[in-house]
């Protein structure tokens, strides 16, 4: 692992170390990428087998999903202005950005453990159906990697704070970025393939 | 909970276990204090990013494993060996085949697989290190505890007993209470988490750190075959991560996925663990592959043959792995349909593996053969595979498998695809590239006899079996009826062989470790054709002091012929090395203590580990330790001692 400098090319790349990390990540998302099909796959086989209990007709609510839709993509706009400000050399820019963008992830799990608690109260859990299992699991992977991904970008910040943008700083912000869409994207087949599907059948 | 029931109690053979764990345990602690070697293990070998250590540490694993695996077996062949053996119960036996088929693939297989990648491919390659030093020791530790977790089932708590493919519902909470399934979940979801980032890591090494001027199309096969396995790794573990995380769910939150309540689909688990499972065994056996191409081609003294071809077979095989899954269970119920289209698609593999024999064929040729023992593994693997591939292709006919499956055929079958491709490639690869690790060789002469051990010993315990199979007898039964009684008489004779073959294969590694001769050249066995053996013996821990340029195929063949070598005073720089760090070893301590917790469903005690986990990995990303520079003057040193250039 040398570090050595490379000329051109944004403040992450220039390092060997950095653009090998990089690589490293897009691979991983690859990974990450077979976990959600499998998971999604899995939904799809349970859908419908609902037991004795509630269907998802019943509680699925159009306003909640399409304002966590609103709220994600969103947040991930808002990261894209963050990066655009690191390329601009902005620490300050960059910084409030990537505060917006932590609070509208924040709204978004919100808006999901709200969800998940009147769904629980009308009697759908996990334990309810192999399809509320399914969908639990499914929504729930996902919110779990916004957490960890809030988690993640917060000790970034701090790190920006203290050292402002460098190489290393550059790179973390990067890759935070590019799970923060990954995150995004994941969401808007949630959004039509467990939502709008679910409210019409 | 009672001590009584965390302890497995009422088994003569498991006090036994219980009384050998303790004694070993305060052996090695006694000789590590006696002899003061805490900071030596913690400093050269614990805290190590080194991958040719942490490759040396997957391998003595896996031989570890592959000790208690083949325990399980000579236990399983005492019990068939005669009609109305008494020597394991039903429950007992069920426990032992699911540890030992968990422990041979998970534990043992996998893992000494990726050892043998950790020392060779950087090597091969001409890199320094792992593109990602860290994370590697991270995934030996999770693959460590995961084994270790797994291990400990049988003294605490109980073992599986759902066999290694823990079919639901039978793998469920209603038919399987207790840990011992949870212990399977879990110890496996630690362990593949690991062999996950490996797989990454390794692929980025292989595309972003080979010796300048070396082109794909002209990299060592070993390597080919290890970055295709990434792949598969990649697209087919985070399929097992979800299945396990879900049956875990399922048992221990109450989640209704597998089971037959809340009309979930235990189907379903059989999906998704043939979904990996049969990549899998190709995760297993394509750098096996890679291996004997590499060994048959130095000792054939040629150039591999068809070597485009080879490369193009494993891509091949590779993709079709993900496409033949349903063929592990076309008995039950998918129709004729279906069943036709797996029938089809397993026999098409038939075609590139049948590319790669005749190609070892092709290298062996007319060629100069030295049948030293490295060899003789990979030239006993070709004829042993194809007895066990032809037998595939009859199992994967699908209205004949309604006939082989689950009897002692398919028994017989899979051992002689994992043995003689798996295990002998494991044998073969560690004796070949044995000097490389410790600066000494395996004594030839009692690697044959450990070799002849094992070869015939194997023959005669799994040939019969196909035979039993065909008259009848299941898998996975604990009797065995009198009518099988010459069989399977004669297989337990070979089990034993073959154990004794294992015995000797262990002793050889004391044996050479106090009278081998050591090395004084890179190329040991002077018929290098790779990288790996351009470096001097022991090899440096920066690998190359310069990296080698314009690189053709079997570079070293051509360094070689010009006289060439990888050490060139004029071109010395510093060399950045990454720092030795205690925070792998600990946070996988951490995250298996939380695993062990949510074996027993102590839920918070779970969670506090889990946050423990999360604290280290914070930790982590504070961290900007950025290693240290290995000065010229140094590397001089170094390497004017391990070429033995003192007086220059
Ligand atoms: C060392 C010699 C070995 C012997 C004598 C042996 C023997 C056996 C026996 C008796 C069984 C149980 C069959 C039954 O009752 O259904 C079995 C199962 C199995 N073995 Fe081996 N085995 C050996 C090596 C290996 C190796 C090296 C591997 C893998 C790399 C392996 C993988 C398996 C698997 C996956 C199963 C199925 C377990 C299950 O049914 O859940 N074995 N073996
Ligand atoms: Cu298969």
């Amino acid at each position: 692992m040398s570090e050595q400098e490379l000329k051109s090319g944004p403040l992450e790349y220039q390092t060997e170390d950095g653009q090998l990390k990089i690589i490293g990540f897009w691979i991983f998302l690859a990974a990450e990428l077979a976990l959600f099909a499998t998971l999604f796959a899995t939904y799809a086989v349970l859908f419908g087998r609902t037991a004795d209990g509630p269907t998802p007709g019943e509680l699925f609510e159009a306003k909640s999903a399409l304002i966590m839709t609103f709220l994600l993509l969103t947040s991930s706009f808002t990261c894209g202005i963050a990066i655009h400000e690191m390329r601009r050399g902005s620490k300050k820019g960059l910084i409030t950005w990537l505060i917006i963008t932590l609070i509208l992830g924040l709204a978004f799990l919100g808006f999901e453990v709200d969800e998940f608690i009147t769904y629980v109260h009308e009697g759908a859990t996990i334990q309810t159906s192999a399809f509320w299992s399914g969908f639990f699991i499914l929504t729930g992977t996902h919110g779990l990697h916004v957490t960890l991904g809030v988690g993640w970008a917060t000790m970034i910040l701090i790190q920006l704070f203290r050292r402002g943008i460098t190489k290393v700083t550059s790179r973390k912000i990067f890759v935070v970025g590019l799970y923060w869409h990954f995150l995004d994207v994941v969401w808007i087949f949630i959004f039509t393939s467990v939502y709008l599907i679910g409210m019409v059948m | 909970m009672e001590l009584d029931e965390f302890f497995v109690t009422g088994e003569p053979l498991i006090y036994g276990g219980m009384v050998a764990i303790v004694l070993v345990s305060s052996a090695i602690i006694f000789i590590l204090t006696y002899f003061k070697k805490w900071t030596w293990l913690w400093r050269d070998w614990l805290t190590t990013v080194d991958h040719k250590k942490i490759g040396i540490m997957y391998i003595l694993s896996a031989l570890a494993m592959l000790f208690r695996g083949g325990m399980d077996a000579l236990m399983m062949r005492v019990q068939l060996a005669f009609p109305d053996m008494n020597f394991l119960a039903a429950q007992h036996y069920d426990e032992v085949f699911t540890t030992h088929g968990t422990v041979m693939i998970i534990f043992m297989a996998m893992p000494f697989l990726i050892g043998l990648m950790n020392i060779v491919v950087p090597l091969q390659i001409g890199a320094r290190d792992f593109a990602f030093p860290y994370l590697n020791a991270l995934s030996f530790w999770a693959f460590f505890f995961g084994a270790m977790l797994f291990n400990i089932s049988f003294v605490i708590g109980g073992s599986p007993d759902a066999g290694w493919t823990s079919y639901t519902p039978l793998a469920g909470a209603a038919m399987s209470p207790g840990p011992g399934q949870n212990f399977y979940l879990l110890g496996l979801q630690l362990a593949g988490i690991g062999t996950l980032a490996t797989g990454i890591n390794l692929m980025v090494t292989i595309l972003k750190l080979r010796a300048p001027g070396m082109k794909l199309f002209k990299m060592p096969i070993f390597s080919w075959s290890t970055l295709i396995t990434c792949f598969i790794i990649i697209f087919a573990f985070p399929i097992l991560t979800v299945a396990l995380a879900l049956l875990t769910i399922d048992r221990v939150f109450g989640s209704q996925f597998f089971t037959l309540t809340g009309e979930g689909l235990p189907m379903m688990w059989a999906n998704l663990f043939w979904l990996w499972g049969h990549p899998e065994v190709y995760i297993v056996v394509l750098p096996a592959f890679g291996i004997f191409s590499e060994i048959i081609a130095a000792f054939a003294k040629k150039r591999l043959f068809g070597y485009t071809a080879m490369v193009w077979s494993i891509i091949i095989i590779a993709g079709l792995s993900f496409l033949v899954w349903v063929h592990h269970f076309f008995t039950m119920g998918a129709g004729a349909f279906v069943n036709s289209v797996f029938s089809i698609s397993t026999m098409l593999i038939a075609v590139p593996t049948g590319v790669k024999i005749f190609n070892w064929l092709g290298t062996l040729h007319k060629s100069k053969i030295e049948f030293t023992t490295p060899m003789l593994w990979s030239l006993a693997f070709i004829p042993s595979f194809v007895m066990g591939g032809v037998t595939g292709v009859m199992l994967g006919m699908a209205a004949a498998d309604f006939q082989f499956h689950n009897s002692y055929f398919l028994v017989a079958h899979f051992h002689y695809v994992l043995i003689a491709g798996t295990v002998f490639a494991c044998f073969a690869g560690l004796i070949y590239w044995y000097p490389k690790m410790f600066n000494h060789k395996l004594n030839e002469r009692l690697g044959k006899w450990s070799f002849w051990f094992f070869l015939i010993g194997f023959h005669v315990c799994f040939f019969p079996q196909y035979f039993i199979g065909l008259d009848g007898m299941p898998r996975r039964i604990f009797y065995s009826a009198p009518e099988w009684f010459t069989l399977n008489f004669i297989s337990t004779v070979g089990a034993f062989g073959m154990g004794v073959g294992f015995a000797i294969f262990v002793y050889n590694i004391y044996y050479s470790l106090r009278y081998s001769e050591r090395e004084t050249d890179g190329d040991s066995w002077g018929v290098g054709r790779t990288l790996e053996w351009a470096t001097p013996t022991p090899v440096p821990h920066y690998n190359f002091a310069t990296l080698p340029e314009h690189l053709g195929y079997d570079a070293f063949m051509d360094m070689k012929e010009n006289g060439e070598t990888t050490y060139d005073k004029k071109k010395l720089k510093h060399i950045h090395m990454p720092s030795n760090s205690g925070k792998p070893i600990i946070m996988m301590a951490i995250l298996s203590f939380a695993s062990f917790a949510l074996v027993f469903e102590w839920v918070t005690l779970a969670a506090i580990g889990l946050f423990g986990g999360i604290i280290m990995m914070i930790i982590r990303s504070f961290d900007y330790d950025e290693g240290y520079h290995v000065e010229v003057d140094e590397i001089n040193e170094i390497e004017r001692t391990a070429r033995g250039l003192n007086n220059e």
